[in-house]
Protein backbone atom coordinates (compact mmCIF):
# COMPACT_ATOMS: atom_id res chain seq x y z
CA UNK A 1 0.00 0.00 0.00
CA UNK A 2 0.92 3.20 -1.01
CA UNK A 3 1.09 6.12 1.43
CA UNK A 4 -1.70 8.00 -0.30
CA UNK A 5 -3.80 5.14 0.74
CA UNK A 6 -2.50 4.60 3.65
CA UNK A 7 -3.04 8.16 4.65
CA UNK A 8 -6.98 7.81 3.02
CA UNK A 9 -7.71 4.87 5.33
CA UNK A 10 -6.29 6.92 8.68
CA UNK A 11 -8.84 9.87 7.65
CA UNK A 12 -11.47 7.79 6.50
CA UNK A 13 -11.05 4.68 9.23
CA UNK A 14 -13.18 6.94 11.99
CA UNK A 15 -15.92 8.06 10.33
CA UNK A 16 -16.76 4.64 8.01
CA UNK A 17 -16.29 2.71 11.27
CA UNK A 18 -18.64 4.33 12.99
CA UNK A 19 -20.94 4.23 9.87
CA UNK A 20 -20.55 0.58 9.46
CA UNK A 21 -21.05 -0.23 13.37
CA UNK A 22 -24.12 1.39 14.08
CA UNK A 23 -25.65 1.90 10.55
CA UNK A 24 -24.95 -0.45 7.92
CA UNK A 25 -24.33 -3.62 10.84
CA UNK A 26 -28.03 -2.59 12.49
CA UNK A 27 -29.84 -2.70 8.81
CA UNK A 28 -28.16 -6.11 8.16
CA UNK A 29 -29.03 -7.47 12.05
CA UNK A 30 -32.54 -5.68 11.57
CA UNK A 31 -33.25 -7.84 8.28
CA UNK A 32 -32.55 -11.13 10.23
CA UNK A 33 -34.69 -10.08 13.27
CA UNK A 34 -37.31 -9.65 10.82
CA UNK A 35 -37.49 -13.38 9.69
CA UNK A 36 -37.01 -13.80 13.74
CA UNK A 37 -39.64 -14.65 16.62
CA UNK A 38 -37.28 -12.29 18.81
CA UNK A 39 -39.47 -10.70 21.50
CA UNK A 40 -39.27 -10.02 25.57
CA UNK A 41 -38.38 -13.18 26.40
CA UNK A 42 -35.46 -13.05 24.02
CA UNK A 43 -34.71 -9.80 25.47
CA UNK A 44 -33.87 -11.44 28.38
CA UNK A 45 -31.80 -14.33 26.82
CA UNK A 46 -30.93 -13.80 23.15
CA UNK A 47 -30.85 -17.86 22.81
CA UNK A 48 -34.98 -17.70 23.23
CA UNK A 49 -35.31 -16.46 19.76
CA UNK A 50 -35.85 -18.33 17.17
CA UNK A 51 -35.81 -17.98 13.35
CA UNK A 52 -39.37 -18.56 11.97
CA UNK A 53 -39.16 -17.50 8.35
CA UNK A 54 -41.52 -15.14 6.52
CA UNK A 55 -43.94 -15.82 9.15
CA UNK A 56 -43.62 -12.28 10.44
CA UNK A 57 -44.58 -11.10 7.03
CA UNK A 58 -47.40 -13.17 6.56
CA UNK A 59 -49.16 -12.32 9.89
CA UNK A 60 -48.86 -8.46 9.18
CA UNK A 61 -50.41 -9.16 5.65
CA UNK A 62 -52.90 -10.98 7.51
CA UNK A 63 -53.02 -7.69 10.61
CA UNK A 64 -55.75 -5.16 10.21
CA UNK A 65 -54.01 -2.80 12.10
CA UNK A 66 -51.06 -3.06 10.03
CA UNK A 67 -53.82 -2.23 6.50
CA UNK A 68 -54.62 0.57 9.18
CA UNK A 69 -51.57 2.18 9.68
CA UNK A 70 -50.18 1.81 5.57
CA UNK A 71 -53.55 3.45 4.44
CA UNK A 72 -53.42 6.21 7.29
CA UNK A 73 -49.70 6.67 6.12
CA UNK A 74 -50.22 6.67 2.38
CA UNK A 75 -53.52 9.09 2.95
CA UNK A 76 -50.77 11.67 4.87
CA UNK A 77 -48.74 11.05 2.37
CA UNK A 78 -50.72 11.68 -0.94
CA UNK A 79 -53.03 14.65 0.45
CA UNK A 80 -50.09 16.41 2.65
CA UNK A 81 -47.72 15.90 0.03
CA UNK A 82 -48.58 17.67 -2.97
CA UNK A 83 -50.43 19.92 -0.51
CA UNK A 84 -47.47 21.37 1.22
CA UNK A 85 -45.87 21.36 -2.30
CA UNK A 86 -48.12 23.35 -3.84
CA UNK A 87 -48.10 25.81 -0.98
CA UNK A 88 -44.56 26.03 -1.15
CA UNK A 89 -44.46 26.79 -4.97
CA UNK A 90 -47.42 29.14 -4.32
CA UNK A 91 -45.57 31.04 -1.35
CA UNK A 92 -42.15 30.75 -3.44
CA UNK A 93 -43.71 32.80 -6.50
CA UNK A 94 -45.51 35.40 -4.25
CA UNK A 95 -41.67 36.18 -2.67
CA UNK A 96 -40.03 36.32 -6.46
CA UNK A 97 -42.63 39.06 -7.40
CA UNK A 98 -40.87 41.80 -8.64
CA UNK A 99 -43.93 43.96 -6.98
CA UNK A 100 -43.09 43.49 -4.18
CA UNK A 101 -40.74 44.62 -1.61
CA UNK A 102 -39.42 43.36 2.48
CA UNK A 103 -38.52 39.76 0.69
CA UNK A 104 -35.99 38.67 3.34
CA UNK A 105 -38.25 39.51 5.82
CA UNK A 106 -41.30 37.46 4.83
CA UNK A 107 -39.05 34.69 4.04
CA UNK A 108 -37.72 34.40 7.13
CA UNK A 109 -40.72 34.80 8.78
CA UNK A 110 -42.40 31.50 6.68
CA UNK A 111 -39.22 29.30 7.21
CA UNK A 112 -39.37 29.83 10.93
CA UNK A 113 -41.96 26.76 11.73
CA UNK A 114 -39.22 24.69 9.36
CA UNK A 115 -36.52 24.94 12.30
CA UNK A 116 -38.60 24.70 15.25
CA UNK A 117 -39.11 21.25 16.95
CA UNK A 118 -41.85 19.54 16.14
CA UNK A 119 -42.43 17.97 19.28
CA UNK A 120 -43.09 21.69 20.89
CA UNK A 121 -45.46 22.71 17.74
CA UNK A 122 -47.15 19.91 18.09
CA UNK A 123 -48.06 20.38 21.53
CA UNK A 124 -48.73 24.02 20.57
CA UNK A 125 -51.46 23.13 17.63
CA UNK A 126 -53.08 20.53 20.03
CA UNK A 127 -54.46 23.35 22.09
CA UNK A 128 -55.08 25.39 19.04
CA UNK A 129 -57.39 22.47 17.89
CA UNK A 130 -58.82 22.37 21.63
CA UNK A 131 -63.05 22.56 20.78
CA UNK A 132 -64.12 24.23 23.07
CA UNK A 133 -60.82 26.96 23.64
CA UNK A 134 -58.84 26.32 20.95
CA UNK A 135 -58.14 29.41 18.82
CA UNK A 136 -59.00 27.68 15.47
CA UNK A 137 -62.76 27.17 16.27
CA UNK A 138 -62.89 30.78 17.27
CA UNK A 139 -61.69 31.98 14.16
CA UNK A 140 -64.24 29.67 12.81
CA UNK A 141 -66.97 30.43 14.69
CA UNK A 142 -66.84 34.40 12.57
CA UNK A 143 -67.79 32.13 9.53
CA UNK A 144 -70.54 30.60 11.17
CA UNK A 145 -68.81 27.27 11.36
CA UNK A 146 -69.83 25.32 14.69
CA UNK A 147 -66.92 23.99 16.67
CA UNK A 148 -65.38 20.72 15.36
CA UNK A 149 -63.58 18.65 17.63
CA UNK A 150 -60.95 18.49 15.76
CA UNK A 151 -58.76 15.74 17.26
CA UNK A 152 -61.05 13.87 18.88
CA UNK A 153 -63.20 13.08 15.35
CA UNK A 154 -61.91 10.29 13.45
CA UNK A 155 -63.17 12.16 10.41
CA UNK A 156 -60.89 15.15 11.44
CA UNK A 157 -58.04 14.07 12.95
CA UNK A 158 -55.75 13.30 10.05
CA UNK A 159 -57.12 16.59 7.93
CA UNK A 160 -56.42 18.36 11.21
CA UNK A 161 -52.49 17.17 11.21
CA UNK A 162 -52.34 17.53 7.81
CA UNK A 163 -52.99 21.05 8.23
CA UNK A 164 -50.46 20.99 11.09
CA UNK A 165 -47.68 19.31 8.69
CA UNK A 166 -48.22 21.82 6.13
CA UNK A 167 -47.80 24.78 7.77
CA UNK A 168 -44.63 23.15 9.94
CA UNK A 169 -43.13 22.60 6.66
CA UNK A 170 -44.10 24.54 3.54
CA UNK A 171 -41.00 26.89 4.44
CA UNK A 172 -38.05 24.43 3.43
CA UNK A 173 -39.37 23.69 -0.16
CA UNK A 174 -40.34 27.51 -1.05
CA UNK A 175 -36.91 28.03 -0.28
CA UNK A 176 -35.58 25.49 -2.87
CA UNK A 177 -38.57 26.93 -5.31
CA UNK A 178 -37.23 30.46 -4.87
CA UNK A 179 -33.79 28.96 -6.00
CA UNK A 180 -35.16 27.22 -8.92
CA UNK A 181 -37.15 30.35 -9.98
CA UNK A 182 -34.04 32.13 -10.33
CA UNK A 183 -32.23 29.83 -11.95
CA UNK A 184 -34.97 30.78 -14.83
CA UNK A 185 -33.04 32.29 -17.38
CA UNK A 186 -35.08 35.67 -17.96
CA UNK A 187 -35.05 36.15 -21.90
CA UNK A 188 -36.86 33.28 -22.03
CA UNK A 189 -39.94 35.75 -20.25
CA UNK A 190 -38.54 38.55 -22.86
CA UNK A 191 -38.54 36.62 -25.64
CA UNK A 192 -42.34 35.29 -24.64
CA UNK A 193 -43.51 38.49 -24.22
CA UNK A 194 -42.56 39.62 -27.48
CA UNK A 195 -44.85 36.85 -28.96
CA UNK A 196 -47.61 37.91 -26.59
CA UNK A 197 -47.69 35.53 -24.16
CA UNK A 198 -50.00 36.74 -21.31
CA UNK A 199 -48.65 35.54 -17.74
CA UNK A 200 -50.49 32.50 -17.23
CA UNK A 201 -49.45 31.32 -20.69
CA UNK A 202 -45.82 31.89 -19.71
CA UNK A 203 -46.23 30.29 -16.36
CA UNK A 204 -47.53 27.28 -18.07
CA UNK A 205 -45.32 27.19 -20.80
CA UNK A 206 -42.27 28.10 -19.27
CA UNK A 207 -42.25 28.23 -15.24
CA UNK A 208 -43.63 25.05 -14.76
CA UNK A 209 -41.29 22.91 -17.05
CA UNK A 210 -38.48 24.48 -15.90
CA UNK A 211 -38.76 23.77 -12.62
CA UNK A 212 -39.59 20.23 -13.15
CA UNK A 213 -36.32 18.64 -11.76
CA UNK A 214 -36.57 20.97 -8.67
CA UNK A 215 -40.22 19.84 -8.22
CA UNK A 216 -39.17 16.51 -8.38
CA UNK A 217 -36.23 16.48 -6.52
CA UNK A 218 -38.70 18.16 -3.58
CA UNK A 219 -41.40 15.48 -3.90
CA UNK A 220 -38.88 12.58 -3.45
CA UNK A 221 -37.49 14.34 0.08
CA UNK A 222 -40.98 15.40 0.81
CA UNK A 223 -42.27 11.59 0.66
CA UNK A 224 -39.62 10.24 2.47
CA UNK A 225 -40.16 12.50 5.59
CA UNK A 226 -43.83 12.39 5.40
CA UNK A 227 -43.67 8.26 5.30
CA UNK A 228 -41.75 8.42 7.86
CA UNK A 229 -44.47 10.65 10.25
CA UNK A 230 -44.10 9.99 14.05
CA UNK A 231 -43.96 12.75 16.28
CA UNK A 232 -47.16 14.63 14.84
CA UNK A 233 -49.70 11.85 15.81
CA UNK A 234 -47.73 10.56 18.84
CA UNK A 235 -48.06 14.13 20.33
CA UNK A 236 -51.62 15.08 19.15
CA UNK A 237 -53.92 11.81 18.69
CA UNK A 238 -51.45 9.40 20.16
CA UNK A 239 -53.12 7.36 16.77
CA UNK A 240 -56.40 8.06 18.01
CA UNK A 241 -59.33 8.67 18.02
CA UNK A 242 -60.25 4.93 17.11
CA UNK A 243 -56.57 4.72 14.91
CA UNK A 244 -57.71 7.09 12.35
CA UNK A 245 -54.01 8.73 12.73
CA UNK A 246 -52.03 5.39 13.24
CA UNK A 247 -48.94 5.50 11.21
CA UNK A 248 -46.68 3.07 10.07
CA UNK A 249 -43.69 4.29 12.44
CA UNK A 250 -45.66 4.32 15.43
CA UNK A 251 -47.33 0.99 14.63
CA UNK A 252 -43.45 -0.32 14.49
CA UNK A 253 -42.62 1.54 17.63
CA UNK A 254 -45.32 0.48 19.41
CA UNK A 255 -44.94 -3.11 18.69
CA UNK A 256 -41.12 -3.24 18.69
CA UNK A 257 -41.00 -0.55 21.76
CA UNK A 258 -43.93 -0.92 24.25
CA UNK A 259 -44.53 -4.96 23.90
CA UNK A 260 -41.00 -5.59 22.32
CA UNK A 261 -42.27 -7.80 19.62
CA UNK A 262 -39.27 -7.13 17.71
CA UNK A 263 -39.01 -9.51 15.18
CA UNK A 264 -42.51 -8.21 13.78
CA UNK A 265 -41.43 -4.57 14.22
CA UNK A 266 -38.51 -5.46 12.36
CA UNK A 267 -40.60 -6.46 9.42
CA UNK A 268 -42.36 -3.17 9.96
CA UNK A 269 -39.84 -1.37 9.38
CA UNK A 270 -38.35 -3.01 6.14
CA UNK A 271 -41.62 -2.51 4.88
CA UNK A 272 -41.30 1.10 5.28
CA UNK A 273 -38.28 0.94 3.67
CA UNK A 274 -38.99 -0.98 0.54
CA UNK A 275 -42.08 1.39 0.13
CA UNK A 276 -39.84 4.53 0.13
CA UNK A 277 -37.14 2.52 -2.04
CA UNK A 278 -40.39 2.04 -4.42
CA UNK A 279 -41.11 5.60 -4.19
CA UNK A 280 -37.88 7.09 -4.81
CA UNK A 281 -36.86 5.15 -7.86
CA UNK A 282 -41.02 5.66 -9.51
CA UNK A 283 -40.14 9.23 -9.24
CA UNK A 284 -36.70 9.17 -10.62
CA UNK A 285 -37.91 7.36 -13.54
CA UNK A 286 -40.66 10.00 -14.34
CA UNK A 287 -37.55 12.57 -13.83
CA UNK A 288 -35.58 10.47 -16.38
CA UNK A 289 -38.47 9.96 -18.74
CA UNK A 290 -39.18 14.11 -18.75
CA UNK A 291 -35.27 14.80 -19.07
CA UNK B 1 -51.14 51.81 -13.61
CA UNK B 2 -54.12 50.98 -11.56
CA UNK B 3 -54.09 47.41 -12.23
CA UNK B 4 -50.46 47.33 -11.15
CA UNK B 5 -51.45 49.30 -7.78
CA UNK B 6 -54.26 46.63 -7.01
CA UNK B 7 -52.20 43.96 -8.21
CA UNK B 8 -49.16 44.74 -6.04
CA UNK B 9 -51.90 45.69 -2.71
CA UNK B 10 -53.09 42.32 -3.71
CA UNK B 11 -49.94 41.12 -3.23
CA UNK B 12 -49.20 42.28 -0.08
CA UNK B 13 -52.54 41.20 1.29
CA UNK B 14 -51.49 37.57 0.23
CA UNK B 15 -47.90 37.90 2.25
CA UNK B 16 -49.07 39.53 4.96
CA UNK B 17 -52.48 36.66 5.62
CA UNK B 18 -49.57 34.39 4.95
CA UNK B 19 -47.40 36.19 7.59
CA UNK B 20 -49.90 36.16 9.96
CA UNK B 21 -50.71 32.47 9.85
CA UNK B 22 -47.09 31.40 10.06
CA UNK B 23 -46.80 33.30 13.03
CA UNK B 24 -50.03 33.01 15.18
CA UNK B 25 -49.19 29.90 16.48
CA UNK B 26 -45.45 30.99 18.06
CA UNK B 27 -47.69 34.47 19.47
CA UNK B 28 -50.07 32.43 21.11
CA UNK B 29 -47.61 30.00 22.65
CA UNK B 30 -45.39 32.93 23.60
CA UNK B 31 -48.60 34.70 25.38
CA UNK B 32 -50.14 31.74 26.64
CA UNK B 33 -46.79 30.88 28.34
CA UNK B 34 -47.36 34.18 30.21
CA UNK B 35 -50.74 33.25 31.71
CA UNK B 36 -51.84 32.39 35.16
CA UNK B 37 -53.22 28.62 35.40
CA UNK B 38 -56.31 28.59 33.59
CA UNK B 39 -56.37 31.62 31.94
CA UNK B 40 -55.94 30.18 28.49
CA UNK B 41 -59.03 28.21 29.13
CA UNK B 42 -61.50 30.36 28.54
CA UNK B 43 -63.88 31.00 25.87
CA UNK B 44 -63.61 33.50 24.15
CA UNK B 45 -59.57 32.89 24.12
CA UNK B 46 -57.38 35.53 25.15
CA UNK B 47 -54.61 36.36 22.63
CA UNK B 48 -52.61 38.78 25.55
CA UNK B 49 -52.28 38.05 29.12
CA UNK B 50 -54.85 39.93 31.46
CA UNK B 51 -52.08 39.20 34.66
CA UNK B 52 -48.54 38.49 33.19
CA UNK B 53 -46.77 36.49 35.05
CA UNK B 54 -43.34 34.17 35.18
CA UNK B 55 -44.80 31.21 37.43
CA UNK B 56 -45.15 28.80 34.69
CA UNK B 57 -41.75 29.04 33.42
CA UNK B 58 -40.75 29.43 37.49
CA UNK B 59 -42.68 26.16 37.95
CA UNK B 60 -40.88 24.06 35.40
CA UNK B 61 -37.11 25.27 36.74
CA UNK B 62 -37.98 24.52 40.18
CA UNK B 63 -40.71 21.49 40.31
CA UNK B 64 -40.05 19.83 36.86
CA UNK B 65 -36.61 19.51 36.63
CA UNK B 66 -36.42 21.57 32.85
CA UNK B 67 -33.09 22.62 33.92
CA UNK B 68 -31.38 19.26 33.69
CA UNK B 69 -33.65 18.39 29.86
CA UNK B 70 -31.96 21.41 28.65
CA UNK B 71 -28.69 20.71 29.84
CA UNK B 72 -29.41 17.37 28.65
CA UNK B 73 -30.41 18.65 25.07
CA UNK B 74 -27.60 21.28 24.99
CA UNK B 75 -24.56 18.89 26.32
CA UNK B 76 -25.87 16.11 23.76
CA UNK B 77 -26.07 18.73 20.64
CA UNK B 78 -22.63 20.65 21.14
CA UNK B 79 -21.00 17.35 22.19
CA UNK B 80 -22.37 15.48 18.93
CA UNK B 81 -21.94 18.64 16.76
CA UNK B 82 -17.91 18.48 17.53
CA UNK B 83 -17.07 15.16 17.13
CA UNK B 84 -19.38 14.65 13.86
CA UNK B 85 -17.92 17.12 12.36
CA UNK B 86 -14.12 16.02 13.06
CA UNK B 87 -14.83 12.50 11.69
CA UNK B 88 -16.94 13.52 8.61
CA UNK B 89 -14.23 16.47 7.67
CA UNK B 90 -11.53 14.11 7.73
CA UNK B 91 -13.49 11.35 5.12
CA UNK B 92 -14.94 13.95 3.35
CA UNK B 93 -11.27 15.16 3.02
CA UNK B 94 -10.12 11.80 2.05
CA UNK B 95 -13.15 11.32 -1.13
CA UNK B 96 -12.17 14.70 -2.13
CA UNK B 97 -8.27 14.89 -2.05
CA UNK B 98 -6.58 11.59 -2.35
CA UNK B 99 -6.35 8.81 -4.55
CA UNK B 100 -7.15 4.91 -3.35
CA UNK B 101 -8.31 1.72 -4.54
CA UNK B 102 -12.29 1.66 -4.42
CA UNK B 103 -12.93 4.55 -4.03
CA UNK B 104 -15.86 5.18 -6.18
CA UNK B 105 -17.15 2.24 -5.20
CA UNK B 106 -17.08 3.07 -1.55
CA UNK B 107 -18.72 6.65 -2.19
CA UNK B 108 -21.22 5.27 -4.04
CA UNK B 109 -22.28 2.86 -1.60
CA UNK B 110 -22.61 5.37 1.29
CA UNK B 111 -24.43 7.35 -1.05
CA UNK B 112 -26.86 5.01 -2.10
CA UNK B 113 -27.47 3.82 1.51
CA UNK B 114 -28.82 7.01 2.53
CA UNK B 115 -31.92 6.13 0.76
CA UNK B 116 -32.19 3.43 4.24
CA UNK B 117 -34.56 5.23 6.60
CA UNK B 118 -33.43 5.53 10.18
CA UNK B 119 -36.05 3.66 12.17
CA UNK B 120 -34.33 0.22 10.36
CA UNK B 121 -31.47 0.53 12.27
CA UNK B 122 -33.34 1.61 15.57
CA UNK B 123 -34.12 -1.78 16.58
CA UNK B 124 -31.11 -3.45 16.42
CA UNK B 125 -29.23 -0.72 17.71
CA UNK B 126 -31.00 -0.64 20.91
CA UNK B 127 -30.23 -3.72 21.13
CA UNK B 128 -26.86 -3.61 20.95
CA UNK B 129 -26.30 -0.37 23.00
CA UNK B 130 -28.52 -2.64 25.84
CA UNK B 131 -25.58 -5.26 25.76
CA UNK B 132 -23.36 -2.66 25.99
CA UNK B 133 -24.74 -1.24 28.89
CA UNK B 134 -25.63 2.39 27.73
CA UNK B 135 -29.25 2.72 27.23
CA UNK B 136 -29.99 5.59 29.58
CA UNK B 137 -26.45 7.13 28.87
CA UNK B 138 -25.62 10.24 27.08
CA UNK B 139 -23.31 7.64 24.55
CA UNK B 140 -26.69 6.06 23.31
CA UNK B 141 -27.42 9.62 21.66
CA UNK B 142 -23.58 10.35 20.92
CA UNK B 143 -23.08 6.79 19.20
CA UNK B 144 -25.25 6.94 16.17
CA UNK B 145 -24.53 10.26 16.42
CA UNK B 146 -20.58 9.94 15.80
CA UNK B 147 -20.50 10.56 11.98
CA UNK B 148 -23.24 10.25 8.82
CA UNK B 149 -23.38 9.96 5.41
CA UNK B 150 -24.59 13.18 4.31
CA UNK B 151 -22.07 15.33 6.18
CA UNK B 152 -19.30 13.57 4.61
CA UNK B 153 -20.68 14.14 1.30
CA UNK B 154 -21.56 18.17 1.82
CA UNK B 155 -18.14 18.41 2.76
CA UNK B 156 -16.61 16.08 0.08
CA UNK B 157 -18.64 18.20 -2.25
CA UNK B 158 -17.16 21.55 -0.92
CA UNK B 159 -13.46 19.89 -0.67
CA UNK B 160 -13.16 18.85 -4.00
CA UNK B 161 -13.23 22.93 -5.42
CA UNK B 162 -9.99 23.46 -2.84
CA UNK B 163 -6.95 23.75 -6.06
CA UNK B 164 -4.53 20.88 -5.28
CA UNK B 165 -1.69 23.23 -5.48
CA UNK B 166 -2.70 24.59 -2.18
CA UNK B 167 -2.01 20.83 -1.10
CA UNK B 168 1.12 20.72 -2.79
CA UNK B 169 2.75 24.22 -1.56
CA UNK B 170 1.98 22.94 1.93
CA UNK B 171 3.29 19.56 1.70
CA UNK B 172 6.74 21.21 -0.09
CA UNK B 173 6.92 23.08 3.35
CA UNK B 174 7.42 19.58 5.06
CA UNK B 175 3.49 19.76 6.64
CA UNK B 176 2.35 16.13 7.22
CA UNK B 177 -0.94 15.10 6.05
CA UNK B 178 -2.60 15.62 8.85
CA UNK B 179 -1.28 19.17 9.22
CA UNK B 180 -2.48 20.02 6.14
CA UNK B 181 -5.83 18.85 6.89
CA UNK B 182 -6.10 21.01 10.39
CA UNK B 183 -4.28 24.13 8.47
CA UNK B 184 -5.09 24.17 5.12
CA UNK B 185 -8.29 22.47 4.42
CA UNK B 186 -10.37 22.91 7.60
CA UNK B 187 -9.82 26.82 7.44
CA UNK B 188 -11.03 26.92 4.02
CA UNK B 189 -13.54 24.57 4.52
CA UNK B 190 -15.13 27.10 7.30
CA UNK B 191 -18.82 27.93 5.42
CA UNK B 192 -19.55 24.52 5.06
CA UNK B 193 -18.78 22.95 8.48
CA UNK B 194 -20.71 25.92 9.51
CA UNK B 195 -23.47 25.10 7.69
CA UNK B 196 -23.29 21.27 9.18
CA UNK B 197 -22.88 22.24 11.90
CA UNK B 198 -25.99 24.09 12.79
CA UNK B 199 -27.70 21.13 10.36
CA UNK B 200 -26.42 18.68 13.06
CA UNK B 201 -27.33 20.95 16.49
CA UNK B 202 -30.42 21.52 15.48
CA UNK B 203 -31.39 18.05 13.70
CA UNK B 204 -29.73 16.45 17.61
CA UNK B 205 -31.80 19.47 19.15
CA UNK B 206 -35.25 18.10 17.45
CA UNK B 207 -35.14 15.14 17.60
CA UNK B 208 -37.64 12.82 19.22
CA UNK B 209 -38.20 9.32 18.15
CA UNK B 210 -34.14 7.66 18.77
CA UNK B 211 -34.09 9.62 22.33
CA UNK B 212 -38.18 8.52 22.94
CA UNK B 213 -36.46 5.13 22.59
CA UNK B 214 -32.66 5.54 24.11
CA UNK B 215 -33.66 7.43 27.37
CA UNK B 216 -36.10 6.03 29.44
CA UNK B 217 -34.69 6.98 32.60
CA UNK B 218 -36.44 10.63 34.15
CA UNK B 219 -33.42 12.35 34.71
CA UNK B 220 -31.53 11.83 31.11
CA UNK B 221 -34.46 13.33 28.96
CA UNK B 222 -34.25 15.58 26.34
CA UNK B 223 -36.46 18.66 26.10
CA UNK B 224 -38.48 16.71 23.23
CA UNK B 225 -39.02 13.87 25.58
CA UNK B 226 -39.17 15.45 28.38
CA UNK B 227 -41.94 17.75 27.11
CA UNK B 228 -43.93 14.61 25.37
CA UNK B 229 -43.93 12.97 28.65
CA UNK B 230 -45.20 16.32 30.66
CA UNK B 231 -47.75 16.62 28.64
CA UNK B 232 -49.35 13.32 29.29
CA UNK B 233 -49.84 14.62 33.32
CA UNK B 234 -50.70 18.38 32.06
CA UNK B 235 -53.00 18.08 29.17
CA UNK B 236 -55.04 20.69 31.08
CA UNK B 237 -52.71 23.42 31.31
CA UNK B 238 -52.16 24.74 28.20
CA UNK B 239 -50.20 27.95 30.06
CA UNK B 240 -47.65 25.35 31.21
CA UNK B 241 -47.36 23.46 28.49
CA UNK B 242 -46.59 26.21 26.10
CA UNK B 243 -43.59 27.30 28.49
CA UNK B 244 -42.29 24.49 27.82
CA UNK B 245 -42.27 24.61 24.23
CA UNK B 246 -40.72 28.39 24.27
CA UNK B 247 -37.95 27.07 26.45
CA UNK B 248 -37.55 24.18 23.68
CA UNK B 249 -37.79 26.08 20.75
CA UNK B 250 -35.74 29.88 21.85
CA UNK B 251 -32.50 28.14 21.21
CA UNK B 252 -33.45 26.63 17.71
CA UNK B 253 -34.64 29.76 16.84
CA UNK B 254 -31.52 31.85 18.04
CA UNK B 255 -29.23 29.71 15.81
CA UNK B 256 -31.00 29.90 13.14
CA UNK B 257 -31.37 33.93 13.34
CA UNK B 258 -27.55 34.26 13.58
CA UNK B 259 -26.64 31.85 11.35
CA UNK B 260 -29.27 31.80 9.13
CA UNK B 261 -27.24 32.73 5.44
CA UNK B 262 -25.40 29.28 6.28
CA UNK B 263 -28.69 27.52 6.70
CA UNK B 264 -30.30 28.72 3.94
CA UNK B 265 -27.14 27.95 1.51
CA UNK B 266 -27.18 24.35 3.04
CA UNK B 267 -30.75 23.56 1.89
CA UNK B 268 -29.47 24.47 -1.35
CA UNK B 269 -26.51 22.52 -1.08
CA UNK B 270 -28.64 19.47 -1.18
CA UNK B 271 -30.62 19.56 1.49
CA UNK B 272 -31.50 17.64 4.61
CA UNK B 273 -34.68 16.29 6.02
CA UNK B 274 -35.21 15.96 9.55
Amino acid sequence: MNTQSKMAYFFLAPALLAIFIFFFLPVVAAFIISFSDFDIYSLGNISNARMVGFKNYSVLIKDPLFWKALKNTFFFVIVAGPLSILVSLAAALLLNSKLVRFKAFFRLTYFLPVVTTLVAVAIVWRFIYHPRFGILNYLLSFLGIQPIDWLGDPLWAMPAIILMSVWKNFGYNMIIFIAGLQNIPLDLYESAEIEGANHWQQFTSITIPMLAPTTIFVSIITMIGYFQIFAEPYIMTQGGPINSTLSIVQYMYQEGFRWWNMGYSAALAFILFIIIFIGTVLQLKIKKRSD
Amino acid sequence: MLVRHLKRLFLYLLLLLTGMATLAPFLWMLSASFMYDGHASVYPPRFFPDHFTFSQYLNLFSRLNVGKYFFNSLFLAITITFISLFLNSMAGYAFAKYRFKGKNLLFNMLLSSMIIPAQVTMLPLFLMLKTMGLINTYLAIIIPGLANIFGIFLIRQYALSIPDSLIEAARMDGATDFQIYRKVILPLCMPILTTLAIFTFMTIWNDFLWPLIALTDNSMYTLPVALANLMQEHVRDPELMMAGSVITIIPVIIVFLALQKYYISGIMLGGVKE
